[in-house]
């Protein structure tokens, strides 16, 4: 591989490094009675904002209390990534193309199982609702949208990738280009 | 024909009368207020949604509390409860805040609030703190404006009409408590005609804690048997120095109105307490016996405790040599107010036909060159002309209270006149004056008795209204005026009616009160003992014919909503952890028939309503704030059976609930 080429897969790992220090994802209601704002953001390992406050309202639709501490993806989501820091440290040590190309495989697939993990989340919190709630809808589900703004009763919901979903996204895009570009255009195979 | 005549002239009369009497009472009414310019409604109208510019706290008189508006809109925003009892939140009934109406006397509901002070660093208000003295039942209570509650009050000992107080010193080193009425010290029976052997005055010195604002009583001046008025600090060059207006040097005790306004002069006491520091670091002065109570709120645990303390130190002109002078001041004064360079202090004579003020310099050398005219008491009397810058002539009449800008000038409300009256501090000169409607208290500045005015606005307190607003029978409410002191020429702008009688107001721009604001109490911090951390948590139970109802609130629902097995005569205490950790969403709770008020109970808090049941039957309880959507579906039962009764003891909520026997 190319020097450059090995030297922005080095930022590309340490830029998956950030990950463990900026959340991942950011999900904010809107409403009149919140002018202060409400919300919440999910990490690697964790989430914080004002889940409190959400599971509260919550209860009125029947929806289940978001609890962390039972969410197991949060407990093997940080191994996952630290295994995937590693190999890019072993793309780069090695600097073999084939081994660039198994890692943004790995990285695909953690990437789309991951999101396909959080919309089947999300489904599950806006379907399963307990059928004594108080407020009942028919046919109104609660599911907040992947990306993007939806209304649900008297809140809008956004959802969207935060600081470290972006430097996911980033890397994604980088490291396929690099891909690309090694495959394509630098034909020379160096040791 | 002649009686024609009569008849027609009478007619022409009357009508002529009818017309006149139109006339004039069409005229009276024009000329109720000065002339307004119509851009006033512009200047006090805050948007719907946007914050006003300034917090006033407005004393509440005998409503014992204390009101906090936003100006220039006059918008009411809350009244904190301090010395009196409010039903509508449970202060003073709930066991937690029982402990803070706590006296040397027992539990007091009520009590007369006058002047409200906010804390200051470096002579300018910081926004921290509010304090405000009780008249009656003599004490000093500070307000945590992060919360906007109670949470200190302290009663002093050897007096009697707290009246001029809670003024304080410019790094809020201390608030003073100057007693009005002189009663024999220690307090003991004696005839009243025995006044000038026995009687006393007393000035308290009470020291603040820099960091939590916890007040201790330092020191007490024992003074010759004057009323001792109103009070202000020396600041800048004057720094170290407090001057007590006192009325009354005639010592009388009886038809005071006559008696208490004989001689031309009375006094400004002028008393130097960095000095005292001095002796009382050399322990001078005597250790006295007393009981007094200090209740301090503890925010972690949500409750107050009241402490008997039963030792103060008294300090007798003697012990003090070169500490206390008496400035003679015309008649029976009222305000001693010092102008935010330290410089001058002016004085309102309630009876005076000119406003003297003083000049601190002079005061100095008025007593290194020895101008002593005379002594009381032990305490040196200087000349008046000594002390004297200047006299401000023609300032209406009763001048009362003296406020400054920052631009050079001083406001004086005169009581008996009406009417505000502004004059140049350097020059003493009268530049402007303006009726109020009716007859001026105290007026307030933002800032206008610190070192740094915000001189926007006046707020003018009036003890009447009469025909101001819509009538409501005999009993009508004071009011406040607002004036726009930005120009030249002071001009009305906005009259609105107030709760209690507002003695007096400080004001502060609102960005220093709201940066610190709590929205919600952590309720993984808090240490109340009848506190629940899980909803899982709650239960009943029993001790004796104690019963403690440990419940939970959360929208929209009590846990436990059912209750069995209380009996007529037990105690009952539902101690209520509010769960919500969300931004004004209390809950409330009140049940059937108690003999006592309800509760509010704030997120992340624990309060205690006490409830003794007289008798069986079924008891609803609720929330009384509402909460949410399901607001009116927060309730419960309790089940009382009679004394004897077997119906065991059980509770739940939902599911959980006993099926009961």
């Amino acid at each position: 591989m190319k020097k450059s080429t090995r030297s922005l897969l080095l930022i590309a790992t340490l830029g998956l490094i950030a990950i463990y220090f900026f959340p991942f994802w950011e999900i904010a209601l809107e409403a009149p009675q919140y002018p202060e704002g409400l919300g919440f953001n999910i990490w690697i390992h964790k989430m914080t904002g004002d889940l409190r406050t959400i599971n509260g309202l919550n209860h009125y639709i029947g929806m289940k209390t978001i609890e962390p501490d039972s969410i197991s993806e949060l407990r093997y989501m940080p191994y996952i990534l630290g295994f995937l820091i590693f190999f890019g440290f072993i793309v780069f040590i090695f600097n073999k193309k084939i081994l660039l190309l198994i890692w943004v495989i790995l990285l695909l697939i953690a990437g789309t199982a991951g999101a396909v993990d959080f919309w089947m989340w999300e489904y599950d919190y806006g379907h399963d609702l307990d059928p004594t709630a108080a407020i009942k809808v028919p046919g109104m589900s609660y599911q907040p949208p992947f990306i993007g703004s939806k209304k649900l009763l008297n809140f809008v919901a956004h959802s969207y990738p935060d600081v470290g979903g972006i430097i996911v996204f980033v890397v994604g895009i980088l490291l396929i280009s690099l891909l690309v570009y090694e495959y394509k255009f630098n034909k020379v195979q160096n040791a | 024909m002649r009686k024609q005549y009569k008849l027609t002239g009478m007619l022409i009369l009357i009508v002529s009368i009818m017309i006149l009497s139109g006339i004039s009472s069409c005229s009276k009414k024009d000329s109720q207020g000065p002339m307004l310019s119509g851009d006033e409604a512009s200047k006090v109208y805050i948007e719907p949604g946007k914050w006003d510019e300034f917090y006033y706290f407005v004393s509440g008189g005998f409503s014992g509390q204390i009101a906090a508006y936003g100006i220039p809109s006059g918008r009411l925003l809350r009244v904190i409860p301090v010395y009196s009892v409010n039903p509508e939140n449970g202060w003073g009934y709930t066991e937690e805040t029982k402990p803070m109406l706590n006296t040397s006397y027992g539990f007091i509901p009520w009590d007369d609030s006058h002047h409200s002070e906010l804390s200051q660093t470096d002579g300018v208000p910081d926004g921290r703190w509010v304090f405000i003295n009780g008249n009656n039942t003599p004490r000093v209570a500070r307000i945590d404006l992060k919360t906007f509650r109670t949470v200190e009050i302290i009663e002093i000992p050897n007096s009697s009409g707290n009246h001029s107080s809670p003024f304080m010193t410019p790094g809020t080193e201390y608030v003073v408590a100057g007693t009005r009425f002189s009663v024999p010290i220690a307090n003991k029976d004696v005839p009243i005609s025995t006044y000038k052997e026995n009687f006393k005055g007393s000035i308290s010195f009470i020291k603040v804690n820099k960091e939590s604002g916890d007040m201790n009583i330092e020191f007490q001046l024992i003074t010759p048997p004057y009323d001792y008025d109103l009070s202000h600090a020396g600041k800048g060059p004057s720094m170290g120095w407090f001057f007590f207006s006192c009325y009354n040097s005639e010592e009388a005790h009886t038809l005071l109105e006559v008696n208490a306004s004989q001689k031309d002069k009375d006094y400004i006491m002028a008393v130097n307490w960095k000095k005292i520091e001095e002796f009382v670091a050399q322990n001078k002065g005597t250790m006295m016996d007393v009981k007094y109570a200090h209740n301090k709120w503890n925010e972690e645990t949500h409750m107050g405790t009241s402490e008997i303390l039963t030792s103060v130190r008294t300090l007798k002109p003697e012990d003090i040599p070169g500490c206390i002078y008496y400035m003679p001041c015309p008649k029976s004064p009222h305000g001693a107010d010092v102008d935010p360079t330290g410089k001058y202090i002016a004085a309102g004579g309630k009876l005076a036909t000119i406003i003297p003020v003083y000049s601190f310099e002079k005061m100095i050398s008025a007593i290194q060159s020895n101008q002593i005219d005379g002594n009381v008491g032990g305490i040196p009397v200087l000349k008046y002309d000594a002390c004297l810058a200047g006299e401000v002539q023609n300032p209406g009449l009763g001048p009362l209270h003296t406020e400054f800008d920052d631009k050079g000038f001083a406001y004086t409300s005169a009581f008996v006149s009406s009417e505000i009256v502004k004059w140049n501090v350097e020059t003493r000169e009268v530049v402007d004056r303006m009726p109020v409607y009716y007859s001026v208290g105290h007026l307030s500045i933002p800032g206008g008795d610190s070192k740094k005015p915000w001189g926007k606005y006046l707020l003018s307190m009036n003890k009447m209204t009469k025909d101001r607003y819509l009538p409501t029978g005999p009993e009508l409410t004071q009011s406040a005026q607002l004036i726009d002191i930005s120009g030249d020429k002071m001009k009305l702008l906005l009259d609105f009616p107030t709760v209690g009688e507002p003695h007096y107001a400080q004001a502060i721009p609102a960005e220093l009160v709201t940066k610190n604001q709590l929205k919600i109490f952590n309720i993984e911090q808090n240490k109340n003992p009848y506190a629940i951390k899980s909803v899982n948590d709650a239960r009943v139970t029993r001790e004796g014919n104690v019963v403690h109802v440990y419940l939970a609130a959360v929208r929209s629902h009590f846990t436990p909503d059912m209750i069995e097995g209380i009996k007529v005569g037990d105690e009952v205490y539902f101690h209520m952890t509010n769960f919500e950790q969300d931004w004004d969403i209390p809950h409330g709770f009140a049940v059937m028939g108690n003999q006592n008020s309800e509760m509010l109970v704030m997120p992340g808090e624990t309060c205690t309503l006490k409830w003794l049941p007289d008798r069986e039957g079924i008891f609803p309880m609720y929330c009384t704030d509402f909460c949410s959507a399901l607001h009116q579906e927060m309730q419960g039962y309790v089940r009382v059976s009679p004394k004897n009764s077997n119906v065991e003891l059980s509770f739940g909520t939902g599911n959980k609930a006993p099926a009961g026997k």
